[in-house]
């Protein structure tokens, strides 16, 4: 099969390559691909068709048509006849229910036809209702393409790539490099977007992205190109489009046979890869370029019995086989035996990037096929996707038997889109999708024209009026591996993250942030709080410097607590709101000096926070300046009975009761580091958070844990803060809650003239409360279920947002939203757990000390 | 969305960069009625046509500054930082 080397042929014969298809060895050489080393060890069926499971072969060999996909290495739909042949690959048929040769699914297409016509799944399997789930399993199996190996790892990274450039030409073709040429003489920066690889040399000044796709060109002319695992996000002042033109098959009855091809695919497997197409062929053909192929298969090797131009008149044409392998063909009553046929109705002008970027498209009556109008400023076609060169045949009034394929992704037939029209489904948008005419793999390369000119006629109306189905991206199929690309905002760890995992910490996300859950055992971290000191990374909260004449003014009109009043030295609980009343964020300030406020936020709040804090700067422009250090200063949290005393020997800082208060800031070191240390006591114990440089985050973590502080997670902290009642944003608020029905009252300072969502609070104020946000207490052991129901009188009366077992209290407890009237100590309220009800009492004071007695000690 | 805006700090750069705080709207000075409230904080004029909003340059410069975007087009037809 393979011919004598021939001058320009891509493949290297140094260079075997041996990869295998069904576990069976395939041989070729460098420069082949999956299809054309195939073709060339003689296999002719590729595939089988989506509905009928009819044998298919090579039609375009240019990666249009549905024809080749195969599985590739454990990756689906992978078109072979452009895919490079790689040593050890492992190729697979996919679609199939035993061999290429043997499909057991062909049943479908000798019994199925008149139970499977276009939209039969509207019309047939709907009744017995009963029997849906039997139907459902049957036709999940059948439908769709390719299956996706669920245990298959990562192989790589997909990843995304920026290109600016004056002047990007998509199409490589002769008409695309002149204009790339042209450009790059006038100085400009020119990218070139092709989906071969180029024959011999990159053009010379050009930037050449090949083999690559141009995906669309979207909006603000951003065009994805897609390379391999590279998305390519092309962005130029200047877009020409040289798509070229698309060739179209002949409608004849039997066109799907394997053996019948298109142009395209003969000059690609005599030039490219040096292979015979086949033995004895026949050429029909409605343009010259066509017409010209039979020298190629004469140049092969193969005999060409007739060349028929399609242009002089209408041809009766059809095709038989056996096997679903083409053996002869028939023009004008004339047979011909034959084993390959090449087939082109014409070219159409692949317009579709034209037409995303917001070009009309126009049926030219002349050529017979659409061509685009109107281009939007900065874009500009050249060659034939202009429509230059181009024109197509009408496809034959009269057509016979029912194996006429107008679509062959979707295997519908000539018969089908009569059914549809006769169905009352005459506009093409409409059509398109009963049909799914143009929704296959091909994206309406090989199919549209043919269908609109086919309801053209069946509807006795114009190509123009019928018009086209709306173009969109993406013009070629994309793994979505390379959609999805590498996350902007990667995952963050803290400074001590490792220290986290050599202690066999279980990590979660908060937001970016990797955190511990627990080191193993969260009951025995809360108890180690409660009995003797626990550590806890608190790194991941949001870290401001606000600093400036009016750092104070903006922190008291930004908050509704005062903060004017607070004094260098002194820390206060913050809860942020917005206009309209509603928790944002909460976190502590810390007055540093006069100007220097030290605010903290949640873990996830931090950029949010910013971003609100400039936002109200530049509308009020007080003269202040705003810091994020979130990344640049590490935290840690040292809390229990024993913190005082185990923090005593690693710091210069007199942490003596009178000397060190609740809620006081002080500066000192702390292991020789520089720290800020915070007493604060947010999981209801003695407390100093200590916050210091990133770089020295495990320094400070091995000196407290020298000290025999045992390190917890968040969830033994989840615990600890329930204990004390205190709210967690996010999880017991929502976008809804407000400080006054949070049951946080007293952060609302109404004495203050103005302040970020004063109003709307003094109306929640004048309206009185609705909901209000109470800790509870089971009556019984069980923990009912976070997002569970308050239930009252059987109706949902409210929801619990949290809930957890206390071992220091022995009891569950949680935080629940019940209605107003209900908000009461030891009212009586019922939650759902599991299937039953439970019943459990209303608290408003912390579970856990509740005149907060240890944390002041 | 795909369009390019010209940041005044940074230049034309990816929407993407950017959060878009939405139209601008007019705060009440004193205290306002339960309506004026409500409308100030829920109602919109939201324009089929050029609007000025509010943009926040997230990866970059982080400043806000003002833009006037036809809504029908996404064509931005200027930019400033609020003076």
């Amino acid at each position: 099969m393979r011919l004598d080397p021939r001058p320009g042929e891509r493949i290297d014969r140094s260079e075997p390559i041996r990869f295998t298809f069904e576990g069976k060895l395939v041989e070729g050489f460098a420069g082949d691909t999956i299809g054309s080393a195939l073709y060339a060890g003689g296999r002719r069926v590729f595939s089988r068709s989506f509905k009928y499971h009819r044998p298919r072969g090579l039609l375009c060999c240019s990666g249009a048509c549905p024809n080749c996909m195969m599985e590739v290495d454990g990756v689906p739909n992978v078109r072979v006849c452009v895919a490079p042949a790689h040593e050890g690959a492992v190729v697979k048929a996919q679609n199939v229910r035993g061999s290429l040769e043997r499909d057991l699914m062909a049943a479908t297409d000798k019994f199925g036809g008149p139970f499977t016509p276009v939209g039969f799944y509207y019309r047939t399997m709907i009744r017995p209702r009963a029997a849906w789930p039997l139907f459902e399993k049957f036709l999940r199996s059948a439908a769709g393409l390719g299956t996706i190996d669920k245990h298959a790892r990562r192989t790589g990274r997909y990843d995304v790539e920026h290109r600016h450039a004056d002047v990007l030409v998509i199409g490589g073709g002769s008409a695309g490099l002149e204009a790339a040429r042209a450009a790059a003489a006038s100085g400009e920066h020119v990218v070139v977007v092709d989906e071969n690889a180029p024959r011999g040399d990159a053009p010379g000044g050009l930037e050449l992205l090949a083999p690559a796709t141009a995906l669309g060109i979207y909006e603000g002319g951003l065009v994805p190109v897609a390379a391999g695992r590279i998305l390519y996000k092309v962005r130029a002042k200047r877009i020409v489009v040289a798509t070229g033109a698309l060739e179209q098959p002949v409608i004849f009855p039997g066109n799907d046979l394997v053996g019948i091809v298109l142009p395209e695919a003969v000059r690609r497997l005599v030039h490219d890869f040096s292979i015979r197409p086949g033995e004895k062929a026949v050429v029909l053909a409605a343009d010259d370029d066509a017409l010209a192929i039979a020298d190629d298969l004469r140049d092969a090797g193969t005999q060409v019995l007739e060349v028929v131009d399609l242009r002089n008149g209408p041809h009766r044409i059809s095709a038989s086989g056996t096997k679903g392998r083409l053996n002869g063909v028939g023009v004008e009553g004339v047979r011909y035996n034959c084993d390959l046929v090449v087939a082109s109705g014409g070219r159409q002008p692949a317009y579709s990037l034209l037409a995303q970027a917001g070009a009309t498209v126009a049926y030219d009556e002349g050529r017979g096929v659409f061509v685009p109008r109107d281009l939007p400023a900065n874009v500009e076609a050249v060659g034939s996707v202009t429509g230059e060169g181009t024109g197509s045949i009408a496809p034959a009034k009269t057509l016979l038997g029912d194996k006429t394929f107008v679509c062959l992704c979707e295997d519908v037939t000539e018969k089908d889109v009569k059914r549809a029209i006769a169905e009352g489904f005459d506009s093409i948008e409409l059509a398109k999708r009963y049909t799914t005419v143009t929704m296959g793999p091909c994206q309406g390369r090989l199919c549209h024209l043919a269908s609109v000119r086919m309801y053209a006629r069946e509807t006795k109306q114009g190509e123009d009026a019928i018009g086209t189905t709306t173009a969109r991206p993406p013009w070629s199929p994309v793994e979505l591996g390379l959609l999805a690309g590498r996350p902007h905002e990667p995952g963050k760890r803290t400074s001590i993250h490792h220290r986290h995992k050599e202690a066999g910490a279980t990590m979660m996300w908060t937001g970016s942030w990797r955190r511990p859950h627990s080191y193993g055992d969260p009951a025995a971290e809360a108890r180690a709080v409660h009995e003797s000191a626990g550590l806890i990374d608190v790194s991941t909260l949001g870290k401001l410097v606000v600093r400036g004449p009016e750092a104070a003014v903006f922190l008291e009109r930004i908050y509704p607590n005062r903060f004017a009043d607070l004094k260098p030295g002194r820390i206060r609980y913050a809860v942020l709101g917005t206009d309209g009343g509603r928790i944002m964020d909460d976190g502590t300030v810390a007055r540093i000096d006069d100007e220097t406020f030290y605010v903290t936020t949640t873990s996830t709040g931090a950029e949010g926070v910013i971003e609100w804090f400039e936002w109200w700067n530049a509308i009020w422009k007080l003269d202040l300046s705003i810091v994020d250090v979130t990344g640049a200063v590490a935290a840690v949290n040292l809390a229990g009975p024993q913190a005082r005393e185990l923090l005593g020997p690693l710091t210069d800082v007199d942490l003596a009761p009178d000397a060190f208060k609740y809620l006081d800031a002080k500066q000192g070191k702390v292991a020789g580091v520089p720290t800020l240390l915070l007493r604060i006591g947010f999981v209801g114990e003695l407390g100093y958070e200590l916050h210091f440089p990133s770089p020295h985050g495990e320094t400070v973590w091995d000196a407290l844990a020298a000290t025999g502080a045992t390190p917890f997670g968040l969830e033994p902290q989840r615990i600890l803060r329930l204990e004390k009642m205190h709210v967690l944003i996010g999880q017991d608020t929502d976008s809804e809650s407000n400080a006054l029905e949070a049951s946080m009252p007293w952060i609302v300072k109404f004495e203050k003239d103005e302040f970020v969502g004063k109003w709307a609070l003094e109306h929640v104020q004048e309206r009185g409360m609705r909901d209000r946000l109470v800790g509870f207490e089971m009556q019984n052991g069980s923990v009912p279920p976070e997002g569970g129901a308050v239930v009252r009188d059987g109706r949902l009366a409210g929801r619990v947002t949290s809930a957890r077992f206390s071992e220091q209290l022995g009891r569950a407890i949680g935080l629940a939203w019940v209605p107003e009237e209900l908000a009461v100590e030891d009212a009586d309220i019922t939650l759902r757990v599991s299937a039953g009800l439970e019943r459990a009492k209303v608290r408003l004071r912390p579970f856990f000390d509740p005149e907060g007695e240890r944390l002041r000690s | 969305m795909s369009f390019l805006l010209a940041c005044p700090n940074c230049g034309p750069r990816d929407v993407n960069e950017f959060h878009c705080q939405g139209e601008v709207t007019i705060r009440p000075k004193a205290s306002p009625s339960r309506r004026e409230l409500s409308e100030y904080l829920y109602f919109r004029r939201n324009v089929a046509g050029v609007q000025r909003e509010w943009w926040y340059h997230r990866m970059g410069c982080e400043a806000w500054f003002l833009a006037e975007r036809d809504t029908r087009t996404n064509e931005v037809l200027s930019t400033e930082l609020p003076e």
